[in-house]
């Protein structure tokens, strides 16, 4: 944390109430968005118990697992949760206008434009905090190598027909909200501790009741003391009166309500099995109808107050404008959407359980250049985040005091006129290091000379580009005297690193190798390459993983198995997600 | 629940499972185990002091009898004497198997999952600390017996994927047992702490008074950080107290390193506000940067516009027509 967000902190220890860490809103936020409450079995790896789930906030839709353990019902509760997820990511996806990407041609190897569709907009899901996110991550492992029975008539426990696919869905914005400054899946804790600080710890703002107490606390009042309320008021039966956010639900809740209501419904299981056809038969349906119903109620009870909150903090947040290059990289999450349509109209299998080595390097790479990205969008888009990169001397905002006209000394001098600013600000500059402004949202770099001898805070660099192609500079382009300029130490665009090899290319420690028939039968597709060299037929004779079913051997191997369904996981009699 | 019914899945059949797992990662070229042969000595006994004696027996006789006929030696539920601070502490690891080569590990059965062959890293943090306090209270027994060495690696146990199918895979806790080692060595010894507390002070929940236990609760200082939330029944005593005190560890360990020989608030406050404070120099390099901080953060707020002071005042005074405009 700078120090200038601790300070922040500081301030809101005093005053009771979460301060401002930004003017303006650095996260794009749908029209539209889907929120997606999830909760899970505390001590359970993952079971699913229900989840909260739309997008009108006055009537999500509550899907519940009355029997954790209950394969049948957890497959119902993921079947219907594709039923509400999976329209509102199509409603997006035949959206479209036309766009132009590069690509390498394969057969020159020239870089061309090709023509392609981008989806107007996209479908964003919101989670009420990080282990949302993880939630989600596992729901989208858990489901998209399940087969259903049309994909695999002699799998012994089918999955329902579009679990898989969102499976892959769930994965992707997983995988997406791994990448700096993205919004395809936002967790509420984490967008609200963007803007504001509050007077507790980092610990304790992913507590979402206690973080919008801080922020907004509820009757006007202290925020601390709301915060205080909400994580430590209990009703009469000791239940929290704010639940936790989830996924894992409070453990009193779990051993005092939900554990005897699940019972109850075992009995009333039981009973009814028993009962058969018989006289009772009527009677003990309405008791199993009437425990599914208690399950359903109690679930509301913890779900509903988290999803409100989600809300609420969303309403916070719209509140503050947004900023100008937030839209740059929405438009980034755009392509990503669009991408991931493609793929999974295309055929291509699911995402493998692990990035081969060139499609990890790339991951690594480009969530570098996001994240380095996001922090140059947000100081500029931001007085308050500019602000913390001048107290860190990596930027600064000077005022023209004098600018004198200058020229390079090449054959055809261009301008580089020599700029004197007066900056109360500090900051680290060297020999000819480059600084950068914005200049109608393009960079324009200078580097800077000196520090003018005897004047205090008097600096001096040169403007060395965006000054067209004449002699002298094009209107505009040089800064006149009186004007405040912000200035940067760090780029304003990123450049993405060298062009990676592709997996044929690559050796055989990283998924290659160069000249061997397996390594040529792998699809270009790159993502698919980790499972696609498992189930090859060279690499498969050698190396058979152990959870290969006599299908999957029995399967007839093709010279090309271009589009191989990757293995599913081992499936037991009680088994998990 | 499940934790304990995975556990019993793992260990069934006389440890097979366990054991070709632990020689599948763990076997250094030594023979394979063979079912029925393993030996899994009966380790009850009366009181803890009792099952520590036959514990460091049972693990001396699988030694011993290592060292000629190759066997395996699986101790379920062993039980461990280890001294913290002064007074002893049991301990439990869900398994040891001693190697035919002699070489004791430690086997640490979990149920969260591992999943595409990683698993949730704070868990396996938590598990590997676990382990190394085993491994430390082995070290112990060991020494007392000629051949044996305790391995620093343990084999972490855990269902594979959404099955409960076990797989394993080998966590090296050497770094755990030196933070732990050091730790234990500059524990202040319980001794001394009930030395310094007041004649009568009594920690009783039956006896005392809810007065009384806080008095006696107060009489003990303690080291508060948002850590401990997540750790200790008294944090929400302990943070009320730092909060009170206005101690900046109640925001986090980290603010404290960065605002040096300012403790509270109230001092951060003023220094960043331009007052000197006592005991701080004015020219200190915390309060020159607080000063340029709050002096860059009030221009960065005046400068935003009219219509957003609102906001940055505190939300819920903005006029409906904000919140419309932005849909």
């Amino acid at each position: 944390m700078s120090l200038i967000n601790t300070l922040a902190r500081l301030e809101a220890v005093e005053s009771g109430r979460a301060q401002p860490l930004t003017t303006v809103r650095h996260r794009r936020l749908s029209e539209r968005p889907m929120v997606f409450v999830p909760l899970t079995t505390a001590g359970e790896a993952g079971a699913p118990l229900g989840a909260l789930v739309g997008t009108d906030r006055e009537s999500p839709r509550l899907l519940t697992v009355a029997q954790p353990r209950d394969r049948d019902l957890r497959f119902a509760f993921l079947a219907d949760l594709a039923e509400a997820l999976l329209p509102h990511l199509d409603s997006y996806a035949d959206d479209v206008e036309p766009a132009e990407r590069n690509e390498t041609d394969p057969e020159t190897g020239k870089r061309v434009k090709v023509e392609v569709d981008l989806c107007v907009d996209a479908p964003q899901l919101i989670v009420p905090n990080r282990p949302g996110i993880d939630f989600v991550r596992l729901l989208g492992r858990s489901m998209r190598f399940r087969r259903t029975a049309e994909q695999d008539p002699d799998t012994p426990y089918p999955a329902p027909a579009r679990v898989p696919l969102l499976g892959r869905w769930l994965t992707h914005y997983g995988e997406r909200a791994r990448v700096p400054g993205s919004s395809l899946l936002l967790a509420a804790t984490d967008l609200l501790n963007r803007h504001w600080a509050t007077g507790q710890s980092n610990l304790e703002d992913q507590h979402l009741g206690a973080l919008l107490a801080w922020i907004d606390p509820p009757d006007g009042g202290s925020g601390r003391d709301a915060a205080l309320r909400a994580e430590t008021d209990r009703d009469r039966r000791g239940q929290l009166l704010c639940p936790p956010a989830g996924p894992a639900t409070d453990p009193a809740f779990d051993n005092r309500l939900l554990a005897p209501a699940i019972d109850e419904y075992d009995r009333a299981r039981q009973s009814l099995g028993a009962a058969e056809d018989g006289p009772g038969a009527d009677e003990q349906l309405g008791r199993l109808t009437r425990a599914e119903r208690e399950i359903r109620a109690l679930l509301a009870s913890q779900a509903r107050p988290t999803w409100d909150a989600v809300w609420r903090g969303l309403d916070l947040l719209r509140e503050l404008p947004e900023g100008a290059r937030v839209a740059d990289r929405w438009t980034r999450d755009r392509w990503s959407f669009t991408g991931h349509r493609d793929r999974v109209r295309s055929g291509e299998p699911p995402q493998p359980r692990h990035d081969d080595a060139v499609t990890a390097a790339q991951k690594l790479a480009s969530r570098e250049t996001a994240q380095a990205q996001l922090e140059a969008q947000e100081a500029l888009d931001d007085p308050l985040v500019l602000a913390g990169r001048r107290l860190s001397g990596e930027a600064f905002i000077g005022e023209v005091t004098d600018v004198v006209m200058a020229y390079s000394e090449s054959k055809r001098p261009s301008p580089r006129p020599l700029i004197t600013l007066y900056s109360e600000d500090r900051p680290q500059l060297g020999e000819r290091t480059k600084v950068y402004r914005s200049l109608d949202g393009k960079p324009q770099s200078a580097e800077f000379v000196g520090r003018e001898p005897g004047g205090h805070g008097l600096l001096v660099v040169r403007l060395t580009d965006r000054m067209g192609r004449g002699k002298e500079p094009a209107e505009g382009s040089v800064p006149e005297k009186g004007e405040r300029i912000a200035w940067t130490l760090f780029e304003h665009d990123q450049r993405g690193g060298p062009k990676l090899p592709s997996t044929e290319e690559t050796p055989w420690t990283h998924g290659g190798p160069p000249g061997v028939e397996g390594a040529g039968a792998a699809p270009a597709g790159g993502p698919v390459a980790g499972d696609a060299g498992a189930a090859g037929p060279v690499l498969g004779a050698v190396h058979l993983p152990e959870s290969r079913t006599p299908a999957d051997d029995a399967r007839p191997p093709s010279p090309r198995p271009s589009l191989p369904l990757p293995l599913p996981d081992p499936v037991t009699e009680e088994d998990f997600l | 629940m499940r934790g304990n019914a995975f556990e019993a899945r793992v260990k069934a059949d006389g440890g097979t499972e366990l054991l070709r797992l632990l020689h599948e990662r763990m076997g250094a070229g030594a023979r394979p185990p063979v079912p029925g042969e393993v030996l899994v000595p009966d380790l009850t006994a009366a009181g803890p002091e009792g099952r520590v004696a036959r514990t460091a027996l049972a693990l001396r006789e699988a030694t011993g009898a290592a060292g000629g006929s190759a066997a395996w030696t699986l101790l379920v539920h062993p039980l461990l004497a280890l001294e913290v601070a002064g007074s002893p502490a049991y301990l439990e690891p869900d398994a040891v198997v001693v190697r035919p080569d002699g070489r004791w590990i430690v086997v640490e059965i979990k149920s969260f999952p591992m999943i595409d062959s990683s698993a949730d890293p704070s868990k396996v943090g938590a598990a590997a600390r676990q382990a190394a306090v085993y491994v430390l209270a082995l070290e112990r027994v060991a020494a007392r017996v000629t051949g044996a060495a305790v391995d620093h690696s343990v084999l972490l146990v855990c269902p594979r994927d959404f099955s409960n199918l076990p797989t394993a895979s080998v966590v090296d806790v050497r770094k755990q047992l030196s933070v732990t080692r050091r730790q234990l060595t500059r524990l202040t010894r319980i001794d001394d702490i009930a030395a310094s507390l007041p004649e009568g002070t009594s920690f009783d929940l039956e006896r005392c008074s809810p007065a009384e236990l806080t008095a006696a609760v107060d009489a003990v200082s303690a080291a508060y950080a948002p850590e401990c939330l997540a750790a200790c029944e008294l944090a929400f005593h302990c943070r009320g107290q730092a909060r009170s005190a206005g101690a900046v560890e109640a925001l986090g360990r980290g603010v404290r390193g960065e605002l040096g020989g300012l403790t509270t608030v109230g001092a951060v406050l003023a220094a960043a506000r331009g007052e000197s404070t006592p005991g701080v120099a004015d020219d200190d390099p915390t309060v020159v940067a607080l000063r340029r901080a709050a002096a860059l953060r009030a221009e960065a707020l005046e400068s935003v516009p009219e219509g957003l002071e609102a906001v940055s005042r505190g939300p819920g005074s903005v006029p409906e027509g904000a919140v419309a405009g932005c849909r």
